[in-house]
């Protein structure tokens, strides 16, 4: 149990430490899709944008954190 | 995985929302019934879907040099089946569209198709090839599957819009951004799932004989 829940912290404090420095492949894709058709324009923006970094790791931290409360509490249910 | 906002064209956009619109639909059914049915069920519900929300939140690094993040669509679907997991899957997408900007609501549809029905479809499958053989081994690959195939079918989706010279040549080029990646990505995830699986969901599983 214990050595399941030490993995998964650091698997979230890896993803954490090295968010900023390496690109995500989405972004990767964006620019191979530059490359295969110079031409295309992005035909629709994103309605809202998170105003900064910080708000935007705010809104997964948020995703993650209603996720893992809902495990949490099943399994301490559970655990009773 | 998710295909950038406006970054598919629109007949693209439109193709992708017409092959996910009727099986989120028949999910969210399916899902409204499951939980009225039982209660056991519900909680159940819950678990997959909370799996999902937490694994697609953590953007990982991985050997390529680049980040992705994982589906965690292969618990909701050995549970489920795929219509559930796609319903689910929706819901993610939706949030991580409208809040985060990322995806868009122009490829949900694709996106859907992608991480949501098609993924989970392939996890599935390998669920049901390999589970009398051995269901530890079938959960493994079901999860695994899931969450590589989710970027195989986002390669193949770019690749179709995109295709260059070739679709094929295309599809390469996105296979070595996305599926490259996600290997060791879906490995994690399976061995995480697998823990939550035997750990928590087997006992009720079993008991209650809950499979789709």
């Amino acid at each position: 149990m214990i050595r399941i829940l030490s993995f998964l912290l650091s698997l979230i404090f890896i993803g954490a430490v090295y968010a900023e420095e390496w690109a995500g492949a989405d972004e990767l894709a964006e620019e191979k899709i530059a490359e295969i058709d110079p031409n295309y324009e992005p035909w629709f923006e994103p309605i809202f944008e998170p105003p900064s970094g910080e708000i935007e790791t705010f809104f997964f931290s948020l995703q993650a954190a209603v996720g893992a409360f809902i495990l949490g509490y099943y399994i301490g249910k559970k655990r009773g | 995985m998710h295909i950038a906002e406006g970054f598919l064209p629109p007949m693209w956009a439109l193709f992708w929302y017409i092959v996910a619109v009727p099986i989120v639909a028949y999910g969210a059914y399916k899902t409204w019934k499951l939980i009225k049915e039982d209660e056991k069920k519900k909680v159940l519900v819950a678990v997959a879907g909370a799996f999902i929300f937490v694994l697609s939140a953590l953007k990982m690094p991985s050997v390529t040099g680049s980040c992705s993040h994982p589906t965690g669509t292969g618990l909701a679907v050995v549970l489920f089946g795929p219509a559930v997991t796609a319903f689910l899957s929706s819901l993610v997408l939706l949030y991580q569209a409208i809040l985060l900007a990322h995806g868009g609501i122009t490829t949900l549809g694709a996106n859907i198709t992608s991480m949501g029905i098609a993924g989970p479809l392939v996890g599935w499958l390998f669920y049901i090839a390999f589970k009398r053989l051995n269901h530890t081994l079938a959960v493994f690959l079901a999860v695994a599957m899931a969450d590589l195939f989710t970027y195989v079918i986002t390669s193949l989706q770019l690749a179709l819009a995109f295709p260059g010279e070739s679709v094929l040549k295309s599809f390469e080029t996105f296979l070595a951004i996305f599926a490259v990646t996600q290997v060791p990505l879906a490995v994690i995830e399976a061995i995480v799932a697998l823990g939550v699986f035997k750990y928590f969901v087997e006992p009720v599983y079993l008991a209650k004989g809950v499979a789709a």
